[in-house]
């Protein structure tokens, strides 16, 4: 656990690679699209997942809060944006997630994950069907690393393109969807996890985005795919509107805890299965009947009989964060670790995601975490902590 | 009253034997929404540069030290029903202990404004 820094300490630290273990240290710390943008947006930098990103522009708290109640801008850029082609790539991709991704209708997404060969998560990713082929969006992080692996393991005819001159900007919250349809007409259509193609610009030169309705708020929203060229004007344009303001990685990672969402290399990692990290809806249905992937054996058996540890929310009581790397207790007996915790804006209090032992982690079990020696009651609760609002077909909302 | 700074970004208003310590604007700006506040106890003994209140912002735990040894008068107590005074009024309402000292010499190490505003300004 991360013990605390001096003020100074804290201030200089410019990088939160501390939150990136999984990945070797970068040589350069490269540049995105937006950087001068994100500058002159007043944001403050630092460093992640091997790029300069903005963490901040006026606030953490006040960014939160804005993308619940109107629309937030977050430029993704950082993560990988891949385009797996060829005959039978749905198939080949099977071997290493638990999806049902050959049944993925075009224009239609599904969260998964990347499997070692011991049915260990190596990453979270969204998979689209497209006209091509796949398109895959991966973490940032370990973009490099899922490329050599699926390289390695998808068959030679399979080839695998990283789209490296697109950006991709994420629109989220209430108003998104109002913003959003004026910068490009036609959006609305579109219900959660479906995609598509639109036209953006003038009408003698229009450029094709890719945009899906999707994110990682808990809101309701739409990721752009933008050649990297054209980002900064659709940028402008998007935040011209009077519901949107740019938001950094800080209120990116509040949104997403209280939305539930893990945080890869955080509430993820290799050591667990999906079925562990609370995401068995990730492994379907007919994969379950099937098997035959990556750890098939290791995670129909937890399905079956239930995981020996697993990620839960926990709401902690008082006002001291429970930060990431705190254990957890009941009685003398260390049963969790906290993988993600937090002050949470729209809840108003402290919450926190781990790893609780079997017959501690069942929803209302008390239990205790340990800070800076002291010991937090805190308390496994349901997810997410603030209810999704995503535009679902058939909805009536 | 004269008030002192050190490379920590604590700020320290001496006045006669005690002291009032807190952290500077500039610390509160860089950390940004200040969450919670750990103060340290009455009576408690603090050693130069040892650990004497923690600050929270909604992404970090810093740790903030005494930026002179002495025994803690009183913790400011505010701050546990409102962190937030950190950030509006961090070198006024939002202090975080007073102090006495133990050795007043401990004092000559420290900056004065115009020494600290230099330091921020090349940070």
């Amino acid at each position: 656990m991360r013990q605390p820094a001096s003020v100074a300490a804290t201030l200089e630290r410019t990088d939160m690679s501390e939150e990136d273990e999984f990945e070797l240290e970068p040589i350069e710390i490269l540049e995105l699209p937006l950087d001068a943008w994100h500058r002159e947006k007043g944001a403050r930098i630092v460093e992640f997942a091997g790029y300069h990103m903005p963490i901040q522009y006026e606030g953490i708290m006040a960014e939160h809060i804005w993308t619940r109640e109107n629309a937030g801008l977050f430029d993704v850029s950082h993560m990988g944006q891949l385009m797996l082609t060829g005959d039978g790539a749905a198939e080949a991709l099977e071997a290493m997630v638990p999806g049902d991704i050959s049944a993925l209708k075009e224009g239609k997404m599904r969260y998964s994950l990347l499997l070692d060969e011991d049915g260990g998560v190596l990453d979270d990713m969204m998979i689209t069907a497209v006209p091509m082929g796949l398109y895959v969006v991966v973490n940032g992080a370990v973009k490099w690393d899922d490329m050599g692996y699926l390289r390695e393991h998808l068959p030679d005819e399979i080839t695998i393109n990283h789209m490296d001159d697109r950006a991709l900007l994420a629109l989220q919250g209430p108003k998104a969807v109002d913003a959003l349809k004026r910068v490009v007409p036609g959006v609305d259509a579109l219900y959660f996890m479906e995609a598509g193609s639109f036209f953006w610009g003038p009408k003698t030169d229009p450029e094709p985005l890719w945009i899906s309705r999707s994110g990682y708020t808990g809101e309701d929203g739409f990721e752009i795919s933008v050649p990297a060229a054209h980002a900064k004007a659709l940028a402008d344009q998007i935040c011209a509107q009077p519901e949107v303001k740019p938001i950094g990685l800080g209120a990116r990672d509040s949104l997403r805890l209280e939305a539930g969402l893990p945080l890869y290399g955080h509430d993820m990692n290799p050591e667990f299965d999906p079925v562990e990290a609370s995401a068995a809806f990730a492994v379907s249905k007919r994969r379950r009947a099937e098997g035959g992937f990556f750890g098939s054996d290791r995670i129909l058996n937890a399905l079956a009989n239930g995981p020996a540890r697993k990620l839960v929310g926990l709401s902690v009581e008082g006002k001291l964060p429970v930060r990431e790397g705190a254990p957890v207790f009941a009685g003398d007996t260390q049963v969790g670790v906290i993988t993600s915790g937090g002050f949470a804006p729209s809840v108003g209090a402290p919450i926190a995601m781990g790893y609780i032992d079997a017959g501690h982690n069942a929803i209302g079990s008390t239990l205790e975490a340990e800070v800076r020696g002291k010991r937090v009651s805190v308390t496994v609760s349901s997810l997410p902590f603030v209810p999704h609002h995503y535009h679902r077909k058939g909805a009536h909302t | 009253m004269t008030r002192y700074f050190t490379e920590d970004h604590e700020w320290i208003e001496v006045d006669g034997a005690s002291a009032t310590v807190g952290i500077t604007d500039y610390a509160q700006s860089q950390l940004g929404d200040i969450v919670f506040a750990e103060v340290p106890a009455t009576d408690a003994t603090l050693k130069k540069g040892g650990d004497a209140a923690v600050v929270e912002s909604v992404k970090a735990a810093s740790d903030v030290y005494a930026p002179v040894s002495g025994t803690v008068i009183e913790g400011n107590d505010a701050l546990e029903g409102d962190p937030s005074l950190v950030n509006s009024d961090p070198e006024g309402e939002g202090w975080f202990f007073k102090i006495t000292l133990s050795d007043t010499s401990e004092l000559d190490s420290l900056m004065d404004a115009a020494a600290y505003k230099a330091f921020v300004d090349g940070l």
